[in-house]
């Protein structure tokens, strides 16, 4: 960790929230299990009130970062900071300051939408005055109001993850980290949740940060594109400029082909697999 | 409506005090465990039944053969309150299931990346297990009063129990607990649970005085958290007369095992994510 990378979190520390100019700044991040580099010298400039999406197969390393940036994680090179607090110093503070939903079901099925809104209040410590409207608040946003009442476990898979935007989106975080927010989901109800997204951070100036291995969903909805792969940063730019570096009429699929050097299926091991697949049992 | 308050609303929430914070985080995790249990209830239910029949059946046959030293209590009355533990430790070991289970869904990563204290989401399933230890103590007392088996029925010797038989729940399950942070897989889990069960419970005195065991045998009852937790349990059921320890020392040290296992699992929850 060099000095003046401390010196940044630090006067971002002292400022507050906004204190850097990025919501995410990350240099050289690089996480390690055994001989395996999981992530590898990831430097990422992600702005406030951008749609940010990690594109990448399963196994580019795009998990790994997400667990790193949410504190999961611990790096085991380079520097990261989110929301101006970095992750290795001041991780309780990261914590306050964003919202994350993981790729996996995190929204407990044996609750009711309002229980598990009413727990994740509880948790980030939103006053008893304040859960009620903001419970209300949240539920009305995601189109959920008239099933606050009834077990998760009878919702549908787009409901289920509109459940759990809210959940993450109920103390208003900075930033919204989301892994493969519409894994599993039909069109429609895929669409509803990037409208969702559009609309939190049109409403609230939030910054968001997907990862995904949609094409059309990194076109659609990012402002900024970071393509991984092999746990590298292989290109990034805005889909548009992506799409021009490689060639006139080139598709974000072509991108990728060009910076990848493969097919977006590719990649992912026997762990990967069994995890999506049963993510997308459980939601679909 | 949301969209009528626009502007940068950042994180909320500023810092609570941390003890504040702990109770309210603990609370909220208890809340949910229990209301899940209420609404389905079966697995509590189904572990009632084998409690009974080691009452009923072993228990029974047991006091016919008199092999068992118990002086002048009756047998029955002996096993009961080693029962009631036995079973607080079965319903508790395999607590680490549910765990892996959260894992598996995302329900571990969301916990852990809520400002929530590690300590208090901890503590918070530890609350719930206790719950599960008071319904199986309710049973036992149920079992006792319907076969006549001889039991103080002071409410303060009832309370006790309601207090070590949760106390006993809470730190079996924390044990589980730790085990599922290291093991990670189910398949594992159980392997190493089935493993865990049966040498805590013959190697205390739930069944037979430590008084009739082997020395090397007896040294392993004295390490073990169960045979403190039978102590006060067969004191505060029986009488004093059935004290090895005193019913305050036992509670000081399943106290201090639970501080101890709970600050364990507490270090190792944040591992199952990474």
């Amino acid at each position: 960790m060099s000095t003046s990378d401390t010196a940044v979190t630090n006067s971002a520390e002292a400022t507050g929230l906004g204190g850097d100019a990025f919501a995410i700044e990350t240099f050289d991040l690089t996480r390690r299990y055994g001989d395996l580099i999981a992530a590898n010298q990831v430097t990422l400039h992600v702005p406030y009130g951008s749609i940010f999406g990690l594109l990448g197969p399963n196994g580019a390393g795009k998990t790994t970062t997400i667990k790193m940036l949410t504190t999961m994680l611990e790096p085991s090179e380079g520097t990261a900071s989110v929301a101006g607090f970095d992750i290795v110093k001041a991780p309780a503070r990261v914590r306050r300051s964003i919202g994350y939903v993981p790729q996996a079901l995190s929204a407990d099925g044996g609750l009711t939408g309002w229980e598990n809104l009413n727990l994740s209040a509880k948790l980030y410590g939103i006053p008893r005055a304040e859960r009620k409207l903001r419970i209300e608040d949240a539920l009305q946003f995601m189109a959920l109001t008239d099933f606050g009442r009834k077990l998760v476990k009878t919702y549908s898979g787009g409901m289920i993850r509109r459940l759990e935007i809210a959940q993450a989106m109920l103390h208003r975080p900075a930033v919204l980290f989301l892994d493969e927010p519409t894994i599993g989901l039909d069109p429609v109800a895929r669409r509803n949740v990037w409208e969702r997204l559009l609309e939190l951070r049109r409403n609230f100036q939030m910054t968001v940060l997907i990862t995904t291995h949609a094409m059309d969903e990194a076109d659609e909805l990012c402002d900024h594109l970071a393509i991984m792969h092999l746990g590298k940063v292989a290109a990034i730019g805005t889909p548009a400029d992506l799409k021009t570096s490689v060639g006139p009429g080139a598709t974000l699929d072509d991108v990728f082909v060009h910076f990848s050097g493969g097919i977006i299926q590719e990649e992912g091991n026997y762990r990967d697999v069994r995890a999506t697949r049963r993510t997308v049992s459980r939601l679909g | 409506m949301m969209s009528e308050r626009p502007g940068v609303q950042l994180a909320v929430s500023a810092e609570p005090s941390p003890v504040y914070a702990f109770f309210q985080q603990t609370a909220a995790i208890a809340e949910i465990e229990l209301k899940k249990l209420i609404r389905d209830p079966t697995e509590v239910l189904a572990r009632a039944v084998q409690p009974v029949l080691w009452i009923v059946v072993f228990g029974n046959v047991f006091s016919r053969v008199r092999a068992i030293p118990t002086g002048n209590v009756s047998y029955l009355a002996f096993m009961t309150p080693g029962i009631l533990a036995q079973s607080v430790l079965f319903v508790a070991i395999f607590y680490g299931i549910a765990v892996i289970w959260e894992r598996d869904l995302g329900i571990v990563h969301k916990l852990l990346v809520s400002p929530a204290l590690r300590s208090a989401l901890v503590y918070g399933k530890a609350v719930s297990a206790g719950f599960r230890g008071a319904i199986q103590a309710t049973i036992i007392y149920l079992v006792a009063f319907l076969l006549h088996i001889q039991i103080r029925w002071t409410p303060l010797s009832i309370a006790g129990v309601f207090v070590g038989a949760a106390l006993g729940s809470a730190i079996f399950a924390t044990l589980s607990f730790i085990v599922a942070c290291l093991v990670k897989s189910r398949e594992r889990f159980m392997g190493v649970g089935q493993l865990m069960t049966m040498p805590l419970f013959f190697a205390s005195n739930a069944i037979y005085p430590i008084s009739i065991m082997p020395h090397w045998l007896q040294v392993v009852a004295y390490l073990n958290p169960l045979t403190y937790l039978v102590d006060a349990l067969r004191t505060l059921m029986i009488g004093p007369s059935q004290s090895t320890h005193g019913v305050g020392v036992d509670f000081a040290i399943i106290g201090l095992i639970f501080v101890i296992l709970a600050a364990i699992a507490t270090k190792l929850y944040p591992t199952l994510v990474r």
